[in-house]
């Protein structure tokens, strides 16, 4: 006779408290397959723990994303933020799919043009461009988004020895009535810092101005700030038009949508109360569609989102190591993924469904990962499903910023896996080993031996 | 090892100890094993019955094991002794 599968004995107290008029479903179906390949069989073939990412729903994420901003407003771009998931085959995709591509770094900006994207659809954003990243750009005809005034100077500086007139654009920062306000990027349009810059460009005659940006902030739960921000930009466009007869060519409203990811500390999860794609852009075209541009030279708006249109394509799958009752008799549960690579663990309480069947006995659980530093904790305060040790589980909505703001830390990285429109997983990014850290190190003659 | 003789057991996994007024939930296995306690049966009968039904390893089922009875031996469902 087959053996029943195992649960570990539970026994609950039943508590009567206060009730929770927030209380949430606990979701009762595993993650058994993604894009139809088996969990088990992922792990089985590339091992745990393994960032894998599904094709078709960054795909599909992006046409709704684009959907609902072209379906209110005519002229559109988007371009993919580099630094929310550089693997060359996920730029690639949103290049496929007519993205253009969004950089802050000079290892960016060459990433770009190495994935063939156009340098005149390079936008060259972020506080450090150093002299050679300029003049890269300047060249190329890249957009170049000018952060603050040394930046402007070290352009116009260039220009005396360059036979070019780049296309330039500012960074705006504004007061949204959002908090907290990012003011230290950009210049600041209530304070003036913004039309002195601008000035300033018309006035050198050596460049050409031909967009604004913003990025007012990230994770936006509000949708409104983006309208405020629209209009701000809006008003220096019109302002520009007035006073130098100059016509702005487009505005960028940066990134910051929030994914479907729930933010510690909130009460409902993200997928029920964070903004849409249609909330925002309803906000956007609005703004920009009720200001006062002739209808025939309506500003293309230019939009940088990252997070989240990637996030809910990235899974990450892993094994439990080890069940464990902490002092005070609070179930802990040990498990193959640490914050080093998850690190929007630290941002977020990331759903964390098991890939296998189990029952709707849950219990509070503290998540942590397996490196031995206190900080490595994956939830607080999960109720979980009863995991057994080896047993598979998936985090969910993790292809935003794990991907690059991860760190080799105590364990080598793991395998990403693309899983492609036709069900076909593809290793995108191998697994570290031994040699790709020691190639890297240089140890001096003196140091390659002893004696214990 | 013993439950106490006075705590009531549900076929649905409801579990009441009149002594304390407390009551509780155990899962299938949890049931199964409170059955067997209140049964007079060893620890030893016991996880030799849970390993016949169950996939589960030696290893595992001692430690879960230890972990449940701490905690009915916590919500004083156990005779002390």
């Amino acid at each position: 006779m087959e053996k029943l599968r195992y649960e570990r004995p539970l026994i609950k107290r039943l508590e009567s408290e206060m009730p929770n008029k927030f209380g949430m479903k606990i979701d009762h179906f595993p993650k058994t397959h993604i894009d139809g390949v088996p969990v088990k069989q992922l792990i089985e073939d590339y091992g745990s723990p393994v960032f894998v990412l599904s094709e078709a729903g960054i795909r599909n994420t992006y046409k709704k994303a684009k959907k609902a901003f072209t379906t209110r407003y005519p002229k559109v771009q988007f371009a993919w933020s580099y630094k929310t998931n550089y693997l060359d085959s996920v730029c690639n995709i949103f290049h496929q799919e007519g993205s253009w591509a969004e950089v802050v770094s000079g290892f960016e900006y060459d990433k770009a043009l190495k994935n063939g994207v156009n340098p005149k659809k390079i936008i060259f954003n972020g506080p450090d461009k150093t002299e050679n990243d300029l003049t890269k750009a300047i060249i190329n005809d890249s957009l170049i988004h000018i952060d603050h005034l040394d930046e402007l100077y070290t352009i116009v500086e260039l220009l005396e020895t360059l036979n070019k007139r780049p296309r330039v654009a500012i960074r705006v920062n504004m007061d949204t009535g959002v908090y907290p306000m990012w003011d230290r990027f950009g210049f600041n349009y209530e304070n003036g810092q913004a039309w002195d810059a601008l000035n300033k460009i018309m006035a050198s005659g050596k460049m050409d101005l031909v967009g604004l940006h913003c990025h007012i902030g990230t994770f936006m739960l509000s949708a409104k700030a983006y309208g405020v921000a629209a209009r701000k930009l809006t008003d220096l466009a019109l302002g520009i038009k007035r006073k130098f007869s100059h016509n702005i060519k487009y505005i960028d409203m940066g990134g910051g949508f929030a994914s479907k990811n729930t933010l510690k500390g909130a009460y409902l999860p993200g997928y029920d109360t964070n903004p849409t794609f249609d909330d925002y852009a309803e906000e956007i075209s609005s703004a920009l569609l009720n200001a006062e541009y002739p209808p025939d030279s309506l500003p293309l708006l230019i939009l940088e989102t990252g997070r989240a249109l990637i996030d809910e394509a990235g899974f990450l799958l892993g094994t439990v190591i080890s069940n464990k009752r902490s002092a005070t008799g609070k179930r802990t549960t040990i498990i193959d993924i640490g914050v080093n690579i998850l690190f929007t663990s630290f941002w977020y309480d990331h759903k964390i469904t098991p890939a296998q069947e189990f029952t709707q006995f849950t219990e509070e659980t503290t998540l942590y990962g397996p490196l031995c530093m206190n900080i490595d904790v994956i939830r607080e305060n999960a109720t979980m499903p009863l995991l057994n040790k080896g047993d598979y589980f998936v985090i969910h909505n993790v292809g935003a910023y794990n991907m690059t703001q991860w760190m080799q830390f105590i364990n080598l990285r793991p395998k990403v896996v693309l899983i492609d429109t036709n069900d076909k997983p593809h290793i995108i990014r191998e697994g570290e080993t031994m040699d790709t850290l020691n190639h890297l190190e240089i140890t001096p003659e003196h140091l390659k031996k002893f004696e214990l | 090892m013993k439950m106490k003789s006075n705590i009531a057991v549900s076929d649905s996994g409801f579990i009441f100890n009149p002594d304390t007024g407390e009551s509780f939930t155990v899962n299938p296995i949890g049931g199964l094993i409170i059955n067997q306690l209140k049964e007079g049966r060893e620890t030893q009968e016991i996880s030799r019955l849970i390993r016949d039904k169950y996939n589960v390893q030696f290893a595992t089922f001692e430690k879960d094991f230890d972990d449940f009875i701490g905690l009915l031996r916590n919500y004083s469902l156990i005779e002390n002794g």
